[in-house]
């Protein structure tokens, strides 16, 4: 197990290496020449030279690069070029305001989803089954975006039940304002949960222990509960903890819809006003985030199932 | 004597049947007496007929007739799903629409099956040290986030309808691409595959003669699933500011526009792009299952 371990770290130095260099390429080398972009449409070329000294874009290639990767060792990826304000604050003060939305989220799909793929996956063929699968399947036919506008429409302008946008930053307060994010959340991830764990169960409701449980005569719920539900807690597992950054990084369309100070509301400001360095920021911590939990999610996976580690 | 005797009695009809009947004739046979396959097929189709007649002239040219008197309109007789802004009969533009997600669902999805295909079989077929780097690629395109990798790249290129499937393409291949890697390994010694280089076949006929064709349904299946990934995507990118230029219609620019509508009560524009993309997106997904179901009789015997 160590060595599996051990071996995972390892590839993690590869991984590392490819997300600072795609991310690299893409904003120092291929996105044109970011000193002119930050100096503004009415430069001088003068003030152009100025401002790519400022940046350190005189330096070779190879020490720009490994400037970036000191970045993100140190945490300090400079300001921002719309607010000016340090890009390291800006991250740590989104967290909050991104897991109040997306956390609660997340648990309460989780827990409506799966019990009820369950019991679709039991029920299959049956015009339960097949009538959930159809009302997924036209769940997932509407934009995420149709969601946040209707949800936005309908119950914060035209019902006035929750308020349209805006934020408390008090922990007694910001309920107010995340509620409707996260039954927009909930909403926008039932269709696809749904789905995703009907397949999981199906898969595993056909594996001989199901039918060597049910021929020494156990009842369905503990078939369900106590064969089904807890062989198929590995891929339930591995959903939850690749979910994770997701949760931390925040939802970019909720976000900026109803003014949630979060990280995905500060990606969109960052794209609307093509600041650089925060896209680029977010980009590789993001990556770097995913790369981290997707290692646990390995481990995990590893000490639930020996083939994997052995093979 | 008494195998002689049965061969008489197998009717000719089904003997043929069973020998000239390929994959893919079996499949579509199959994909034929699916009624929800067929429905969502002639969906389909329909679209593709309105997309060109839209295209040809022939269908919904006041699309771009602007009246400044009449904007806004709610559904009514005249316009029967209302105007827009510039007063633009809101139906027209979704039917419009329509040739914008078909362009980005078809080029986007076709890129993407494309790369990944050429590269997952590259690197399934050879193993060693491509196969590592071309899944140390993939790792790594992987681990960026989806919607911050296309938003990069759309800055470095500049918005548009062809960055949309360049970006999209680019960035959705990786799940094809482990599909087929894993396919071609197992494939790479077969028999058949002996069989090929005995005869002389080089490395670029096996990959392409006689392996492909044996893989070929899982282009398909992604391909679709790619089409309906492509078409959500325009939306959510229209709305980061990453769409088709003003002015041509899209669903994701009217879907984006809705933000600043609905604030005077203004639905109809948001309906109608809704209402157009639900029938061709579900249509696509229902159609990807069947095909599914056809292609890999192995998951419909559940």
């Amino acid at each position: 197990m160590l060595k599996f371990i051990l071996r995972r770290l390892l590839y993690m130095i590869p991984i590392f290496f490819g997300i600072t260099l795609v991310t690299f390429v893409l904003f120092n080398v291929a996105g044109g020449d970011p000193a002119a972009q930050a100096a503004g449409r009415y430069a001088t070329p003068d003030q152009i030279t100025v401002m790519r000294a400022e940046m350190g874009l005189n330096k070779p290639l190879l020490n720009q690069y490994f400037d970036l990767v000191t970045q993100l060792f140190t945490f300090d990826f400079g300001r921002s070029w719309s607010s000016k304000q340090q890009i390291s604050h800006l991250i740590t003060a989104g967290i909050g305001p991104s897991l109040t939305v997306t956390f609660p989220g997340f648990v309460i799909s989780l827990l409506i989803t799966i019990p009820l793929s369950l019991l679709v996956a039991h029920k299959r063929g049956t015009f339960f089954d097949k009538a959930t699968l159809v009302i997924c399947l036209a769940l997932t036919a509407i934009s995420s975006v149709v969601y946040v506008l209707a949800g936005q429409y309908f119950f914060a302008f035209r019902w006035g039940m929750f308020p349209i946008s805006g934020w408390d930053p008090s922990w007694d307060g910001r309920w107010q304002y995340a509620a409707l994010p996260i039954i927009i959340m909930v909403s926008l991830s039932l269709g696809s949960y749904i789905l995703f764990f009907r397949t999981v169960f199906l898969d595993e409701m056909y594996q001989d222990y199901v039918r060597t449980a049910r021929s020494k005569g156990l009842g369905n719920a503990k078939i369900l509960l106590k064969h089904v539900l807890r062989n198929a807690l590995v891929p339930i597992i591995t959903l939850v903890v690749l979910q994770v950054p997701f949760l931390i990084t925040g939802s970019l369309l909720t976000e900026s819809f109803f003014g949630i100070p979060g990280l995905g509301g500060l990606i969109y400001q960052a794209i609307q006003e093509a600041d650089f360095p925060v896209i680029k920021a977010m980009t590789i911590i993001s990556a770097v985030l995913y790369m981290v939990f997707q290692l646990i999610s390995d481990i995990l996976y590893a000490l639930v199932d020996p083939k994997i580690r052995l093979g | 004597m008494s195998t002689v005797a049965t061969q008489n009695f197998v009717p000719v009809a089904e003997l043929k049947a069973a020998k000239g009947r390929s994959l893919w004739q079996d499949a579509f046979r199959r994909l034929r007496h699916e009624k929800v396959a067929m429905i969502s097929l002639a969906i389909i189709i329909a679209y593709l007929v309105m997309a060109a007649l839209c295209a040809a002239g022939l269908l919904f040219t006041n699309y771009n007739v602007t009246d400044h008197g009449a904007a806004y309109l709610p559904p009514g007789a005249g316009h029967w799903m209302g105007t827009d802004i510039f007063g633009r009969d809101v139906m027209a533009r979704a039917a419009h629409g329509t040739i914008t997600s078909l362009i980005v669902g078809f080029f986007g999805a076709a890129l993407a099956v494309v790369i990944g295909t050429v590269m997952g079989a590259i690197s399934g077929y050879f193993g060693g040290v491509i196969d590592e780097l071309i899944v140390w690629f993939y790792t790594t395109v992987d681990t960026i986030p989806y919607i911050l990798l296309v938003v990069a790249f759309s800055f470095v290129v500049g918005p548009g309808l062809s960055t949309l499937c360049l970006a999209i393409g680019l960035t959705s291949w990786i799940g094809h691409c482990r599909i087929v890697r894993s396919e071609f390994m197992k494939h790479r010694d077969r028999e058949y595959v002996h069989g090929a280089t005995a005869l002389g076949a080089g490395h670029a006929r096996r990959i392409f003669v006689h392996i492909l064709p044996n893989v070929f349904h899982l282009v398909l299946i992604n391909f679709s699933l790619g089409f309906v990934t492509a078409v959500k995507s325009e939306v959510i990118l229209s709305y980061l500011g990453l769409g088709v230029a003003a002015g041509t219609p899209s669903w994701g620019m009217m879907i984006s526009d809705a933000k600043l509508e609905l604030a005077r009560e203004v639905w109809w524009g948001l309906a109608a792009a809704t209402f157009f993309m639900f029938f061709l997106v579900l249509a696509f997904t229902l159609f990807n299952d069947a095909l599914r179901d056809a292609l890999d009789p192995k998951l419909k015997s559940r």
